[in-house]
């Protein structure tokens, strides 16, 4: 640090500068944060002024609380499978692009138009969650309107007095919501490994193909360990999403606050909101954020314990 | 185009390279199946691409049908190519959604960068007692799902008595996005060389002259990616307005913000059968992103993904 650090009118500038931002924070962020935890042990449903403090009695609940306990393995499911899909095809595109072209001397190069590609990809990463739940609202439409069913049935998969209800099947439902993740992640991650790939010396292409390393071989011993840290980071903020779902699930699927049928396609978020817009049971509503964060905390933490490699550097 | 400039005389030097070890370009052990793989590779990416393009094309070809039409069969193609269903889409509300949305964007995001950047900026160059809590506690927030303090938040802004107003969203916009933007603004203040900034001291700047007129010219970069991430965030953000922007009384208008107003609509014309208007409303609100992305889709992209690694 400089001395510019003791220079006179120090102590009210960085007041000063800190002040608004803090305050802010400290009301809209902070605060609710920690009156959560206060309020997850009472009883208040938001409407009357008062409350009774009921210890444990929320969490005690939620334990026993079968709607909430299947939304919890909804959400594991979800955790397992969006990272794992996404990051996998997006891997393999990033693989496609940087290396699916005609080999040169200088070792492999991308496919011609990759920067297209890119741009195609990576599109539906700025449209809203909303969009994207009326956009598959329509794709998933249970009669020969929808774009899936019209597919199948003009293929001949699809008996068309008996299109499939997608978002109404219940072994259905969660996967194809999963679809709708995996549709609108693939090009961000594609585009983050494809940047990481880029900024690998080529001489280490170079070295590893004059020791005769096959394509395979190249992309499992050089370039997955090189981009291991950009993996570890996509997985941690995919499980984040997984964890949320809030958006898609409300919007699409049916019942109050989605989730529907019959609870096959809850999760936590949609469950706690229900619980504290509809059902006034604001206590409650707050043991479960408080349950959510705890999740989300241990999953990031074994994310990253799971996914722990040596560090290579270059 | 691509995130990664190709440095110029890069393929030069290739060429240099294959020139130089004699080997013809394409013709060494590994040619024949890079060919296959060329065009395997171009076969997978294409199918990829098509299932982008194709709902996106297929939704907008849905505000030029007829109700009926969109109900009977997914491939039919328009009849009539009339503007109508838009029309009646703005008049349905998503003019109103659209201006709501801008009403709170143009206070939040200069509001988030200003105030993010001034913390950030005094974290990272002005050692004191309490800073680094004081910047865990800023980037901390980052951890927590949003989830965890809405039941809260909702009467926090209830008893400020800014529930369904411009002004509350406004405020929890900022609030929320500052985790980010002082943790991204945080390590770009602390890159930033010290000789300029003690020149300016010496020539009697006052700190606060020094960071509007020497280090947020200097910050520009860091202000274009944090600022693209936060204009995307906040435009697409549902989760906060749909539980802050809801009229409190019968008398109390409507603010719907564009991503509420989209669902909203898809609730109506359900009910109405009238969805081309819900298509065209959709087609509306991606309109400018389609054009904002297309213009700045190097710096989104960069923007987006460098913000995600730090």
């Amino acid at each position: 640090m400089s001395h510019v650090a003791n220079s006179k009118g120090r102590g009210g500038f960085i007041a000063g500068f800190l002040i608004l931002p803090l305050a802010l924070y400290l009301t809209f962020v902070i605060w609710p944060y920690i009156q959560t935890f206060g309020y997850s042990f009472t009883n208040w449903t938001g409407q009357s002024p008062t409350f009774d403090f009921v210890g444990l009695d929320n969490y005690s609940a939620l334990m026993k609380d079968e709607v909430f306990g299947g939304a919890l393995l909804h959400n594991l499911l979800l955790l397992v499978f969006v990272p794992a899909i996404t990051i996998l095809i997006s891997l393999f595109f990033a693989f496609m692009l940087n290396a699916g072209g005609r080999s040169g001397a200088g070792g492999v190069q991308g496919v011609a138009g990759s920067a297209l590609y890119k741009v195609i990809y990576f599109f539906p990463q700025v449209l809203s969650l909303a969009i994207l739940a009326v956009l598959f609202g329509a794709v998933y439409r249970s009669d020969e309107g929808g774009l899936l069913n019209g597919f199948l049935t003009t293929l001949g998969l699809v008996d068309p007095s008996h299109p499939i209800e997608w978002l109404n099947e219940p072994n259905f439902v969660l996967w194809c919501l999963l679809l709708v993740v995996v549709w609108h992640g693939v090009g961000f991650y594609l585009v983050l490994f494809s940047a990481a790939m880029q900024s690998v010396p080529k001489d280490i292409y170079e070295a590893a193909l004059l020791d005769g390393a096959g394509r395979a071989q190249t992309f499992f011993k050089v370039t997955l360990p090189l981009l291991w840290d950009s993996v570890q980071t996509s997985a941690v903020y995919l499980g984040i999403a997984a964890m949320d779902m809030f958006v898609l699930v409300s919007t699409m699927t049916s019942g109050q606050f989605g989730g529907g049928p019959d609870h096959h396609s809850e999760v936590m978020a949609t469950v706690l909101m229900r619980n504290f817009l509809y059902f006034g049971n604001a206590g409650y509503a707050c043991a479960m954020g408080v349950v959510m964060l705890v999740l989300t905390l241990i999953l990031s933490a074994i994310t990253l314990r799971a996914t722990r490699r040596e560090h290579v550097e270059f | 185009m691509t995130t990664v400039v190709k440095a110029p005389g890069e393929a030069a030097a290739e060429k240099k390279r294959s020139a130089a070890t004699g080997q013809p370009r394409g013709k060494n052990k590994s040619g024949s199946d890079g060919m296959v793989l060329n065009v395997f590779s171009h076969g997978f990416l294409a199918v990829w691409g098509i299932l982008i393009v194709l709902p996106l094309i297929w939704l907008v070809l849905g505000s030029f049908k007829t109700d009926v039409q969109i109900g009977s069969s997914a491939l039919s193609w328009p009849s009539n190519w009339h503007f109508d269903a838009f029309g009646r889409a703005w008049d349905k509300g998503i003019g109103d959604y659209f201006a709501n949305t801008l009403i709170v964007m143009v206070f939040s995001v200069p509001l988030t960068m200003l105030l993010g950047s001034m913390a950030a900026y005094v974290l990272a160059r002005y050692p004191f007692r309490g800073n680094r809590p004081i910047y865990y506690f800023f980037v901390s927030g980052a951890m927590f799902p949003v989830f965890l303090a809405l039941v809260p938040l909702f009467f926090m802004v209830k008893r400020l008595d800014m529930l369904n107003s411009y002004q509350g969203l406004i405020l929890v916009y900022v609030a929320y996005s500052m985790p980010f933007t002082v943790f991204f603004m945080h390590s770009f203040f602390r890159t930033l060389p010290t000789a300029v900034h003690e020149a300016a001291v010496i020539d009697g700047a006052s700190h606060t002259r020094i960071f509007f007129q020497v280090m947020m010219p200097m910050a520009k970069p860091g202000l274009i990616s944090v600022g693209i991430f936060n204009v995307l965030g906040q435009w697409n953000q549902y989760i906060l307005p749909s539980v802050l922007m809801q009229p409190q009384t019968g008398s109390d208008p409507e603010r719907y913000v564009l991503t509420q107003g989209l669902i909203q609509l898809q609730y109506q014309m359900g009910y109405e059968t009238d969805l081309p208007v819900l298509f065209a409303g959709v087609t509306i609100a991606m309109i400018p992103m389609l054009v904002v992305y297309l213009s700045f889709q190097r710096q989104i992209q960069a923007g987006l993904t460098s913000a995600t690694i730090k």
